[in-house]
């Protein structure tokens, strides 16, 4: 599988982002036998058959991307985020922090939350409506 | 599903591809028994290499070979292969012991899997002989030379001392912006197979015919004997318009090998070895009268070349066309330095001559206590002013305005220092963006399918930039077929020849060769049947016929149509496919033509943490017709993010003592994350300019980057009162 990229090997770039054990992490600073016996999800795990993951469909329909290089490491990203928010885990720009339930999925905190993901073609405005767009729709 | 039309935002065909994580990019290609390379680099910036001892890395696990400047293959011409830039660059393929710049490659080692071929490397002893390194750029000016580029280097309109001296108000200072790299998501990587004398290269290139003549010559090969692949590039920004030394390398190492061999760089290893945009030294005076007309223009620009090769970063050139001044002088000096060959990125000339030069005329406006925009359109060029030349078609006029009005241009209050929110200065500030029209001679093919389905073929690039989707838009539009019936193929030097994806001359390159191969397919159709007596159209005149949503049909009866696939049949079902070549016509040479914009730039510094951030971005284009509204606007915003980019944030240290690239990798190389970016407002105006290719569309890849980074820095001064000249403006320069 070659879904997942190497883009600096250091843990700066995010392109390697993969889900495993529930949480988002760059791959490339992960040993493999510290996952032992953890679901690990790659950009090939998402979609079901020709069917695609909401934020892989508004991905494309946003246009959340350029040279595709970043994009399974931005997507995997976005998926994890929307399981985050929901367990109303804060983040830096989170503006109430004792508040329990959901945050509130703002633009800042798209971008705040997306900030681990370079993007060199600057997709950034496409990346957010996208997981904008995603959060709406899996939020029933 | 309708058929398909110009400009309509249509989801990237490539795109599911990209979103699945199927899309393969030139390192990802499986080649059976491949072994892993990787570069050795110096660690001095100047001298020679006086011993390299390879005996502990020979001994290490899984080594295959270890290629240096001792055993290397010898090369024809000391492996200089006369191809001229951007594909032919002068490179290092271990032909002597000199070392030119610290990061040049010295060795290659090759082992079987990646780890064991980087212990290995890690294993080589180099000793060196170190010459002192030349790395004081500005120390170079007084032996500065002046170098080959397309544009001359001094060019000067009218009477320069007498356009001075009718100045009542004058503007000089000095502009500078910083070393730069490219830095694509996607690192530089080839693999090379043999197979006898043929090679075939998985290239991550925006050159894949660049690459093949590049590497034949080099080789002293025939260039039948190369092929490159490449359908997807992970990005480029200018830096894989060149061959670099790293793909031969990966040639000669796989012949060595006698095996498949993979090189991928290091990210630290994109610093150096495969370009990067120079730094800029940009002196420019305006002189003008009370009433803001120019009466005078000079811009003279210094910018750091290699010690081995020349290139010429042509900061004036937007300063020789975007104003009506009867005084126009520029010149272009360059500096020798031990550092990498600098090369094109994004908008070469104009993203660091806007700066300087639409900085200067923020200070103009404040020196005549006028309205930038006030100014500017005092100064519209209706005509090329040093060319003289009309142009193709501008439509600037109506950039300033819709981009004034969309952005509330007119509440500004023009003092600086007059809008704060607690510790928040606000400013506002405007640019004008330009960047030239180009475009060359490209082929392409198309190709009737025997499953109903149509195939168009160019050998070009996509570097996200949205040619595979244009490609199969502009072939469905042109045929009158819904784009999801319309396979777009590219990147294969088996393909069509396609150009350099480089100066934003892709789509206008390769769409008029598309539309011209459509029409050859759809005559060869038109030629089977007239000629064909089992088809109802045997005897027919050509023109008596035409093609209509996949259907061949008589003109005077449209109910008579029949769906190509029967013709592809009756052709005993073999596809049918036409091939085609498109030029730009002589008459472009009769205009000047360009690509128009005006950016509006609102930014927040704060007072106590000097940290800058853009709020938002309102940019409006003139670029000709947009073809697919959905990636071109994507290009558009790419290029401000750079903008923002080269304003605030990005800079190559480059170590005075060693040369060495100092923050060579993501973390420390400062480029915008999400967060960064505020709301950004594109539009484009959409007027065709027919003047300069069939469809009317200019390129968009470049000019996203031109003239915004001063509407910030102009927002910036806006904001604080204080002027900032050196890119990049970060807090340390904003608390001094």
């Amino acid at each position: 599988m070659t879904g997942t990229k190497k883009g600096c090997d250091h843990g700066q770039c995010g392109s390697c982002t993969v889900i495993a054990g529930g949480r988002r992490i760059n791959s490339c600073l992960s040993l493999a036998l510290v996952h032992q016996g953890d679901t690990v999800t790659t950009i090939e795990g998402l979609a079901h058959g020709d069917q695609l993951h909401p934020v892989q469909t508004a991905f494309l329909e946003h246009d959340g991307y350029q040279c595709g290089y970043c994009t399974p490491g931005q997507i995997m990203s976005a998926v994890a985020l929307l399981d985050e928010v929901r367990k109303g885990q804060p983040s830096q720009v989170t503006p109430e922090l004792r508040k329990a339930g959901p945050v509130e999925l703002t633009p800042d905190e798209i971008k705040e939350r997306m900030s681990g993901n370079l993007c060199r073609c600057g997709a950034y405005p496409g990346i957010v409506a996208a997981v904008q767009q995603a959060y709406g729709q899996t939020q029933s | 599903m309708s058929a398909a039309a110009i400009g309509e935002p249509l989801t990237r065909v490539d795109g599911r591809a990209k979103v699945t994580g199927a899309a393969k990019y030139a390192a990802e290609f499986e080649v059976p028994h491949a072994a892993h390379a990787v570069m050795v680099t110096s660690t001095v910036a100047s001298g020679r290499i006086t011993r390299m001892d390879t005996t502990a890395a020979e001994r290490s696990p899984g080594v295959v070979t270890i290629m240096t400047p001792a055993n290397a293959p010898r090369l024809p011409n000391n492996g200089r292969a006369a191809v001229n830039p951007p594909a032919g660059r002068v490179l290092q393929l271990l032909q002597d012991a000199e070392v030119h710049y610290n990061n040049q490659p010295i060795a290659v080692v090759v082992a079987e899997t990646l780890n064991q071929a980087l212990l290995a490397a890690a294993l080589i002893d180099v000793r060196y002989q170190s010459t002192p390194p030349k790395l004081d750029f500005q120390a170079g000016f007084p032996a500065a030379h002046v170098g080959k580029n397309k544009i001359p280097s001094m060019l000067s309109e009218g009477d320069v001392a007498q356009g001075f001296a009718a100045a009542e108000v004058t503007v000089e200072q000095i502009y500078t912006t910083p070393k730069q790299n490219h830095n694509p998501m996607e690192p530089h990587g080839t693999i090379a197979s043999w197979d006898g004398e043929l090679l075939t290269l998985h290239d991550a290139t925006q050159y894949i015919f660049g690459v093949k003549q590049t590497v034949a010559k080099t080789l002293g090969i025939p260039e039948d004997n190369v092929r490159v692949l490449c359908p997807y590039t992970g990005g480029g920004f200018g830096s894989k318009g060149s061959t670099w030394s790293h793909v031969v390398l990966a040639a000669m190492a796989a012949k060595v090998a006698k095996r498949p061999v993979k090189l991928v760089l290091e990210r630290p290893q994109m610093f150096g070895p495969v370009g990067g945009r120079p730094e800029t030294y940009q002196h420019i005076v305006l002189g003008a009268k009370r009433d803001g007309t120019l009466t005078a223009i000079r811009h003279d620009c210094y910018s750091h070349v290699s010690t081995v090769e020349d290139f010429v970063e042509p900061s004036s050139s937007q300063t020789r066309m975007l104003y009506a001044a009867p005084v126009i002088t520029t010149s272009q000096k360059l500096v020798s330095l031990n550092v990498g060959t600098p090369t094109f990125q994004r908008a070469p000339g104009e993203a660091t001559g806007t700066f300087a030069l639409e900085i200067a005329m923020d200070e103009l406006a404040v020196a005549l206590n006028m309205d930038p925009v006030a100014l500017r359109l005092k100064n519209y060029a209706e005509a090329d002013p040093t060319s003289h030349k009309p142009f193709s078609s501008k439509h600037l006029r109506e950039c300033y305005e819709q981009g004034a009005g969309r952005f509330g241009w007119s509440k500004r209050n023009p003092a600086p220092r007059s809008h704060r929110e607690g510790n928040l200065l606000i400013g506002y500030g405007m640019a004008t963006a330009t960047y030239p029209a180009n475009r060359s001679e490209s082929q392409a093919a198309v190709r009737f399918e025997p499953n109903g389905r149509v195939t168009v073929l160019s050998g070009t690039q996509d570097l996200g930039t949205g040619t595979y989707t244009i490609m199969a838009q502009v072939a469905a539009a042109k045929l009158g077929l819904p784009i999801t019936l319309v396979d777009a193929k590219l990147g294969d030097t088996r393909q069509p020849q396609g150009p350099v994806s480089g100066g934003s001359q892709t789509a206008a390159s390769v769409t008029p060769a598309v539309q011209a191969a459509a029409e050859q397919a759809v005559l060869k159709l038109v030629t089977l049947e007239i000629s064909n007596p089992g088809s109802p159209f045997y005897g027919a005149l050509p023109e008596e016929l035409d093609f209509k949503e996949g259907k061949l049909l008589r003109r005077s009866a449209p109910a008579s149509g029949i769906p190509f696939t029967e013709i592809v049949g009756r052709n005993g079902g073999a596809a049918v496919e036409a091939k085609a070549s498109a030029k730009p016509s002589q008459d472009v040479e009769e205009y000047s033509q360009h690509s128009w914009g005006a950016v509006f730039a609102e930014v927040a510094v704060d007072e106590s943490l000097g940290m800058p951030h853009v709020r938002r971005l309102t940019a409006v284009y003139d670029v000709g017709t947009l073809l697919n509204e959905k990636t071109g606007k994507s290009q558009l915003i790419g290029g401000l993010v750079w903008a923002q980019s080269l304003a605030l944030e990005e800079e190559t240290h480059i170590d005075p003592t060693t040369g060495r690239p100092v923050n060579n990798n993501l973390a420390e190389y400062h480029m915008p994350v999400n967060l960064d970016i505020g709301a950004l407002d594109v539009s484009a105006l959409g007027t065709p300019d027919k003047n300069f290719e069939p469809l009317g569309g200019r390129g968009i890849g470049e000019i996203g980057i031109t003239g915004a980074s001063a509407a910030i820095a102009n927002a910036i001064y806006h904001a604080t009162g204080k002027r900032f000249r050196d890119a990049p403006i970060t807090p340390d320069k904003l608390l001094a």
